[in-house]
């Protein structure tokens, strides 16, 4: 079965270390903070001037001056600090924040990664994205295998405009686990019950299997 | 002591004219200067350049001056929560530049230290890189960006005193800092202003040479843009 948006992130937390800053983009990626195992130390940056991000407030006690990237209010755990956005960027540009996760509307096999327009007809913006792909040396993003008319999202090559070249290391969808390799995606995991030839005919882009390939744990 | 107290908004946004380019200081709309857009929408300056990293909603922050038109340009990096926003720019009615979160930061940052530009990696090989300089260090590509070059910078501060000393609150620090001292007036507004002396100096996070005229906010509404709360266990 193809994973659900929850158990990407719940599989991507699998990935985060003892010791990590790290930056979670909008959607899927905001959800790894919820399935981090607890034995581990982690802080969360968020671009818009935090670390130490913890989890939404209690009815109530929502502050309209701390919120997160996604204009979410949010509370702060011991440790925190804020400070302003070329700070920010500055930890991010300067390589100072171990992994970055985000969302894509399309990967290539080269690591390129487009997420931020859609011409005529889409054009929120990059926001913080082309600084973290430009920088970032981990990044892994989490997304769905195809869009919703079936069509592949792993590609030889990106059609929409790019957000960064040849950034992406490492991608997590619902139904793989893949990594950017020079000949192409690596196929690494299966999510459960699915077969390579499921993976296969849902990727545009050069898929390469090596030997069995196991199914993800969580 | 050098005093930057003005009597309110409005001697505050003297000399603000149509066609200057200003900056305003806010990530959605968590610490957007929201006296000194009321008083520009009460003005009606328009063919305005605004450099902000996003444009308010609909009904608040700079969607109010979007409303009215008085907008020619906008200069940010997301624009995603602003419906009559993305109507003006598909229909050509508004141009916009949008570019990466950290250039946009560091444009001011590089406008109020003095430099005149910088090399950045963020961009390289997008369109936002189109007919700019770019450069290899350390074996990466880097693109020039250049500092803006503003009128006026709005900014807001949770407390300030009457020798324009501000300290932020939270989040809603964001890009205020990078724009203070960035743009030839820098006009900051604080939800409560202070005699010089009441803050400690060691508290203060933009001294008081970065602003050149400070008040105190007649009302602040605050508005959260995404209330998002947990249940109580």
């Amino acid at each position: 079965m193809a994973l659900d948006k929850t158990q990407i992130a719940q599989r991507i937390a699998r990935e985060v270390q003892d010791g990590y800053y790290v930056n979670l983009g909008i959607g899927i990626p905001t959800l790894v903070a919820n399935y981090v195992r607890e034995d581990i130390e982690v802080e969360f940056q968020s671009e818009n001037g935090v670390l130490g991000m913890g989890p939404f407030p209690f009815e109530g006690e929502e502050d309209a001056d701390i919120i997160n990237a996604g204009k979410q209010t949010i509370t702060t755990l011991p440790g925190a600090s804020f400070f302003d956005s070329a700070t920010s960027f500055g930890m991010i540009r300067g390589k100072h924040v171990d992994l970055t996760i985000l969302g894509a509307m399309e990967v290539a096999e080269n690591g390129d990664i487009a997420n931020w327009k859609i011409p005529g007809k889409m054009v929120k913006g990059m926001g913080g994205a082309m600084d973290l792909v430009a920088s970032a040396e981990n990044i892994i993003v989490a997304m769905m295998h195809t869009n919703r008319a079936g069509a592949s999202k792993l590609l030889k090559k990106c059609s929409l405009p790019l957000t960064g070249v040849g950034c992406v290391k490492k991608i997590v969808t619902n139904l793989a686990v893949l990594e950017v390799t020079a000949n192409g995606f690596k196929l690494l995991e299966r999510a459960p019950g699915v077969t390579v030839e499921e993976i296969d005919q849902a990727t545009e882009g050069t898929l390469l299997v090596e030997g069995d390939i196991p199914e993800m744990q969580f | 002591m050098i005093t930057k107290k003005v009597t309110g908004v409005q001697q505050a946004l003297e000399g603000v004219q149509s066609d200057m380019t200003l900056m305003l200081g806010g990530f959605g709309l968590s610490g957007i200067p929201e006296n000194a857009i009321a008083e520009l929408v009460k003005l009606n300056v328009n063919g305005l350049t605004c450099v902000s990293n996003n444009a308010g909603v609909d009904d608040f922050g700079l969607g109010l001056l979007l409303q009215k038109r008085q907008i020619k340009k906008m200069i940010s990096s997301y624009v995603g929560e602003n419906a009559e926003f993305e109507r003006q720019m598909l229909s050509g009615e508004l141009d916009v530049e949008l570019i990466p979160q950290g250039t946009l930061a560091e444009r001011c940052r590089a406008a109020k230290a003095g430099f005149p530009a910088f090399y950045t990696p963020a961009g390289y090989g997008t369109e936002v890189a189109e007919g700019k300089e770019s450069r290899e260090f350390n074996g990466k590509m880097h693109i020039l960006e250049e500092a803006f070059d503003a009128d006026f910078a709005f900014v807001k501060a949770w407390k300030g005193d009457t020798a324009g000393n501000l300290i932020f609150k939270g989040t809603a620090r964001n890009f205020n800092p990078n724009m203070c001292g960035a743009a030839k007036i820098t006009v900051a507004e604080v939800e409560e202003l202070v005699p010089a002396g009441t803050l400690d100096p060691n508290q203060v996070h933009i001294p008081g040479i970065f602003v050149q005229r400070i008040f105190q906010g007649e009302t602040y509404e605050k508005r959260i843009e995404q209330r998002t709360v947990r249940s109580r266990e």
